[in-house]
């Protein structure tokens, strides 16, 4: 999924904008369409929760009470409780966090291993970008969740080892989108005559190329977060991701399996807050796209 | 056009060395003596010296590679420490399996897909419009596994219509086959389907945009035929091709879908054998899965440029 | 709309119970997918349900535990107990149509002795040799009086193959097995069925009614038991306490259950490497104190809606072993809390607490964990695949474990391998040369006051030491349809497939 976004780019053969395009458009043809906003609002609103939790979650996520096993949705639970009688509203919201930090590490660890292997392979061309193409291209060619599955599994259960392991495997998206966003812009005339000044490489790629090739890294790692808070989920669900008893939306459903007869507000919510924020994001980065494509409609 | 498919086919090498090589680096990644987890509850020293000499585990690692690299080629992918069945038969035991359901799932994705992105490219603007791009975003946001549990829940636990679970081949029952195979389906295509939907949509604005289709209409064309004849080819090709490239993502969306549908396939094979830690089966398996997807990318690329000349790099 | 629902349903309903016309399929949901179908090589408890219709064993045993006669007829010991006769049934024949004899015997029994990779040798190690005295009575001969054989006899050390069509295997013999049970394999696909049919030429081929069993490994418990309402199955193995209400509730299922003979309890690292160096696994009172802190009733009550039986050894409190002076105890916090103290540990303190997947093991895991908490200890929880903690297990790679034993027919074969020292499953590396007397004393008497003394004795020992925190009992919890007659369920959780009938 995340892959066809750059696919696409490259297909349409997007022209970057020449190095003084005014970011002032960009931001407000972002502001301009609705869903964005609406999408930013809700980030926004979910990295309020998650940050707030703390003062806001009604009780300790952790706090079992026995005699409260699986209540429904009531006054004193609101999203009710679960199979040892924790608190379900307070676990969603402390299983915010896990969830956006799950999304942002891993993006930041892919576009630190992606974006400089990229830009390098893109860059220098020739056998270097040859080798480093056909390790990508080797990479994106096993499956990204089982990638991911296998990395996690071998790293060992946990948060952290769940972000390297989805950082890992979405870094060779970015190497491409790097590589391919490079190779159309180091041909423009700007970068020839920077070069033909007698720029030492390293500025050409720092001040001239890196700034033109951000937007599209931008939309990429907007997109990416979605996908990655996607994998988290899908990770913690295996029992991959983080341990009990500390809360994630995944591991949530994966206990909610059993009790869907009785219990359907388990599963129910925690599926509903994922959509919801995957759903922000994916909104975000659309409206990032086109605003930055003067071509789309 | 030769030299770009011989360049083509070159560039596939080198690709598929690498992921072999990915894949048989990651199983020495791991902590723990190889020997040891074969010989599993065997403590004999003498068996498991025999077992390193077996299977080359005292050689250094680049000739280990090559051992098992050599093995490939001849069809021995090792075989599973579980159940003593060689990786081959158990991958082409569940290759149809998987095909099945990613075949109806990219049916179903197709059709939901393409139609919807028809509709609303035509009818732009239009509630129509707004209910595709809706169906879209709902499509790439909702984890696919959570849709799995839902969707259970629904139809086989409080509606008792379809079964939860199970897999029966086409050609042996094709009643009991699509019932159990509609829910899994759905829940890889969807995903799909509003990837294919946003794609159709776009292209077939800028196809309807153009100057032949233009031209048609001004011909007096009726609209069915200018959409139907002219536009959707046209706009088509590109989003085709886009299906073949998918099939990671199908693959990755089986992976839990299978799980949780108890459908005995190549996800649910790998996921199996990733926690039992059967490595041979989990090499095997990437192994064949990748050369697929490298193979299915190297034909959608061909017919892409067959289609469309002027990318030819 | 609802013609449409009836006619799949009907589809799926008619095609699903039988193919040829009329011949009975019965359809069983396992929890897992069965490891590899050898007598000699398995050690899943899922295999030895599929067992209970492939491989007949010299002895079997009914729902008050005692050993009933299957290939064998009887057994007698000598006066030292050294040497043990047993007779077997004549006119049995295996699969292949070869004919059961003391040959067979014999190389069936030497096999799981001597056998490359063999689970069963520990269980029948005190045997020596095996003896063919005529074509149907066979000797054992054990290096030293061994109380339990005739009961490791009633599982897979007991089971007989075929000698030709093992010795032509090897170690494939799991791929298609080949013994002298009530049905014959058909095939296997991994994790999708195993398939067999009714053997013909059966010893008892007369109580045997129905033609063919798949059985269909289904993980998720949910799905299981909708596949059974749904008419998908028959029968469903490890049905989820929580969903007994369920099944009571429905008039189309049957619920059958029996206490099982094993336990479920923690497993502490008290001397297997480094991470036995904690304050939980170097201090008896600390032990002790998390003994006394542990709420079982509670636990019951919050994990499995009270269905299940609270413990504190390696019988459950129904079970004629049991040691009446050593009670299950009531949740005591103030001991606890006294015993922490006299420990002197400082507190906090974290433990590192390896559970295996499941889907009840994780919420018994936190209960315990919010117990533990309140006297200072913090079991940090680490999920990990069945097969790996296993293998962790025995690196000693833990500092507690969460750990299920099925259970065996004999008291002895729920404590040896675990608490003698360095056993195969002492995991936890616990020794003690009293417990280790009193282990091999109670194995070499037969009369079961003795042994019963000598245990309460053992018994003592453990409960100071605590190598092992034994929580609850499960209850065998199988579902079947209605339509199923002559089910009974034996303790031991297998699912025998003689006596039934499909209607």
């Amino acid at each position: 999924m995340v892959d066809t976004t750059e696919q696409e780019l490259l297909r349409l053969a997007l022209p970057i904008e020449s190095a003084d395009s005014p970011r002032a458009r960009a931001i407000r043809a972002l502001l301009l369409r609705k869903a964005a906003v609406f999408g930013l609002l809700l980030i926004m609103l979910f990295t309020g929760l998650a940050l707030l939790a703390p003062l806001i979650a009604p009780y300790d996520p952790t706090a079992q009470s026995w005699a409260n096993v699986r209540k429904a949705p009531s006054l004193a639970h609101w999203f009710g409780t679960d199979e040892v009688g924790r608190d379900v509203l307070s676990r969603l919201l402390y299983g915010a966090r896990a969830s956006l930090v799950a999304g942002g590490i891993s993006i930041a660890i892919a576009l630190s291993i992606g974006a400089p292997l990229g830009m390098i392979a893109g860059y220098l061309g020739g056998f270097v970008d040859a080798l480093l193409s056909r390790l990508t291209d080797a990479m994106l060619a096993i499956p990204f969740l089982i990638l991911a599955i296998a990395l996690a599994a071998f790293l060992g259960p946990s948060l952290g080892n769940a972000m390297i392991a989805i950082g890992v495997s979405t870094a060779p998206i970015f190497v491409r989108l790097t590589r391919a966003q490079v190779m159309t812009v180091k041909v423009e005339d700007y970068v020839e005559g920077a070069r033909a000044v007698g720029n030492p490489r390293w500025r050409i790629a720092v001040v001239y190329i890196l700034p033109n090739i951000v937007p599209a890294l931008l939309v990429q790692a907007t997109l990416s977060i979605a996908a990655a808070i996607i994998a988290e989920a899908s990770l913690s669900f295996l029992g991959l991701g983080q341990q009990p008893p500390a809360p994630s939306w995944g591991s949530m459903l994966n206990s909610a399996q059993r009790f869907l007869a009785s219990a359907p507000w388990l599963a129910i919510w925690p599926g509903i807050a994922i959509f919801l924020t995957v759903l922000s994001f994916n909104l975000v980065g659309d409206g990032l796209r086109d605003a930055l494509d003067p071509r789309r409609r | 056009m030769l030299t770009f498919f011989g360049k083509r086919l070159l560039q596939l090498l080198p690709t598929l060395l690498f992921v072999s090589l990915i894949i048989f680096l990651l199983q020495h990644l791991l902590p723990g003596d190889p020997a040891l987890v074969m010989a599993g509850e065997e403590k004999d020293p003498q068996v498991i010296a025999q077992i390193r000499a077996q299977y080359h585990l005292d050689q250094p690692i680049p000739i280990q590679y090559l051992y098992w690299l050599n093995g490939v080629v001849h069809g021995d992918l090792g075989e599973s420490l579980r159940i003593k069945q060689p990786v081959l038969d158990l991958v082409l035991e569940k290759l149809p399996v998987t095909a099945q359901l990613a075949t109806i799932a990219m049916l179903i994705a197709l059709v939901i897909g393409i139609g919807a992105g028809v509709v609303s490219a035509v009818k732009k603007g239009s509630a129509w419009d707004y209910g595709a791009n809706a169906f879209a975003l709902w499509g790439i946001s909702t984890p696919n596994f959570w849709l799995g549990i839902m969707l259970i829940f629904l139809f086989s636990v409080r509606l008792g219509w379809l079964p939860a679970s199970g897999y029966v081949s086409l050609f042996e029952d094709w009643r009991t086959s699509l019932a159990s195979t509609i829910m899994p389906a759905f829940v890889l295509g969807n995903a799909i389907a509003a990837i294919l939907m946003r794609h159709t949509r776009s292209a077939m604005l800028t196809v309807l945009d153009s100057d032949y289709v233009r031209t048609a209409r001004a011909k007096g064309l009726p609209e069915r035929t200018v959409i139907l004849k002219h536009a959707m080819r046209n706009a088509l090709t590109p989003v085709i091709t886009l299906g073949a490239l998918e099939f990671g993502t199908l693959l990755s969306g089986a992976v839990l879908t299978e799980q949780i549908f108890s459908i005995p396939g190549f996800g649910k094979l790998i996921v199996d054998a990733v926690f039992n830690r059967d490595y041979a089966v989990v090499q095997g398996v990437v192994l064949v899965t990748a050369t697929i997807y490298i193979v299915l990318n190297l034909l959608a690329d061909i017919a892409y440029v067959l289609v469309n000349p002027r990318l030819r790099t | 709309m609802r013609s449409l629902r009836l006619t799949a349903a009907a589809a799926f309903l008619a095609i699903m119970t039988g193919g040829a016309l009329g011949e009975s399929t019965l359809r069983i949901g396992l929890a897992e997918d069965p490891d590899v179908l050898d007598p000699t090589l398995a050690r899943t408890y899922v295999g030895r349900i599929v067992f209970a219709s492939l491989c007949d064993k010299l002895f079997d045993i009914d729902e008050k535990l005692n050993i009933v006669p299957q290939l064998a007829l009887d057994h007698a010991a000598s006066a030292d107990g050294k040497v043990v006769t047993i007779r077997l049934r004549p006119n049995v024949k295996f699969h292949d149509g070869e004919a059961f004899d003391a040959a067979a015997a014999k190389y069936s029994l030497e096999r799981h002795l001597n056998m490359a990779g063999s689970f069963r040798k520990p269980e029948i190690a005190t045997v020596d040799h095996v003896e063919v005295v005529d074509p149907l009575t066979i000797t054992i001969v054990l290096k030293a009086p061994y109380a339990p054989l005739i009961a490791q006899l009633t599982d897979r050390a007991g089971m007989m193959v075929s000698p030709k069509a093992a010795q032509a295997a090897g170690d494939r013999f799991g791929l298609r097995p080949v013994c002298a049970g009530p049905y014959k394999f058909v095939e296997r696909v991994q994790q999708d069925r195993i398939v067999v049919e009714k053997f013909a030429d059966y010893w008892n081929k007369d109580a045997v009614a129905i033609d063919r069993i798949v059985y269909l490994p289904i993980v998720d418990s949910t799905v299981r038991l909708a596949n059974l309402k749904s008419g998908g199955l028959d029968l469903i193995e490890r049905l989820l306490a929580t969903d007994i209400k369920d099944v009571r509730a429905d008039p189309r299922l049957k619920l059958s259950t029996a206490l099982e003979l094993g336990y479920q309890g923690i497993d502490i690292n008290v001397d297997n490497g480094a991470a036995a160096n904690n304050p939980l696994g170097a201090n008896a009172k600390v032990r002790q104190a998390l003994y006394y802190a542990i709420d079982r009733q509670a636990l019951n009550q919050v994990v499995f809606d009270g269905e299940f039986v609270p413990g504190n050894q390696w019988v459950s409190p129904e079970h004629p072993y049991f040691q009446k002076s050593f009670p299950v105890p009531a949740r005591d916090l103030a001991k606890a809390k006294a015993l922490m103290k006299e420990a002197g540990m400082s507190t906090p303190f974290d433990v590192d607490f390896m559970v295996p997947k499941g889907e009840e093991t994780q919420a018994v895991a936190e209960v315990i964990q919010a117990m533990a908490a309140e006297i200072g200890i913090n079991m940090k929880i680490r999920v990990t695949e069945f097969a790996t903690s296993l293998k962790q297990a025995e690196a000693g790679e833990y500092q507690a474990y969460l750990l299920a034993w099925s259970g065996r027919t004999d008291p002895d074969g729920n404590l040896y391998i675990f608490h003698k020292c360095r056993a195969p499953q002492d995991y936890s590396g616990y020794c003690n040369a009293q417990a280790d007397k009193l282990l091999d004393e109670g194995r070499t008497l037969s009369d079961m006051a003795q042994r019963k003394a000598v245990y309460e004795k053992l018994t003592k020992i453990i409960l100071e030491d605590i190598p092992k925190l034994y929580l609850y009992h499960r209850l065998v919890l199988i579902a079947h349809t209605t339509r199923l007659e002559g089910y009974r369920q034996l303790p031991d959780g297998l699912v025998r497939v003689v006596g039934l009938k499909l209607k």
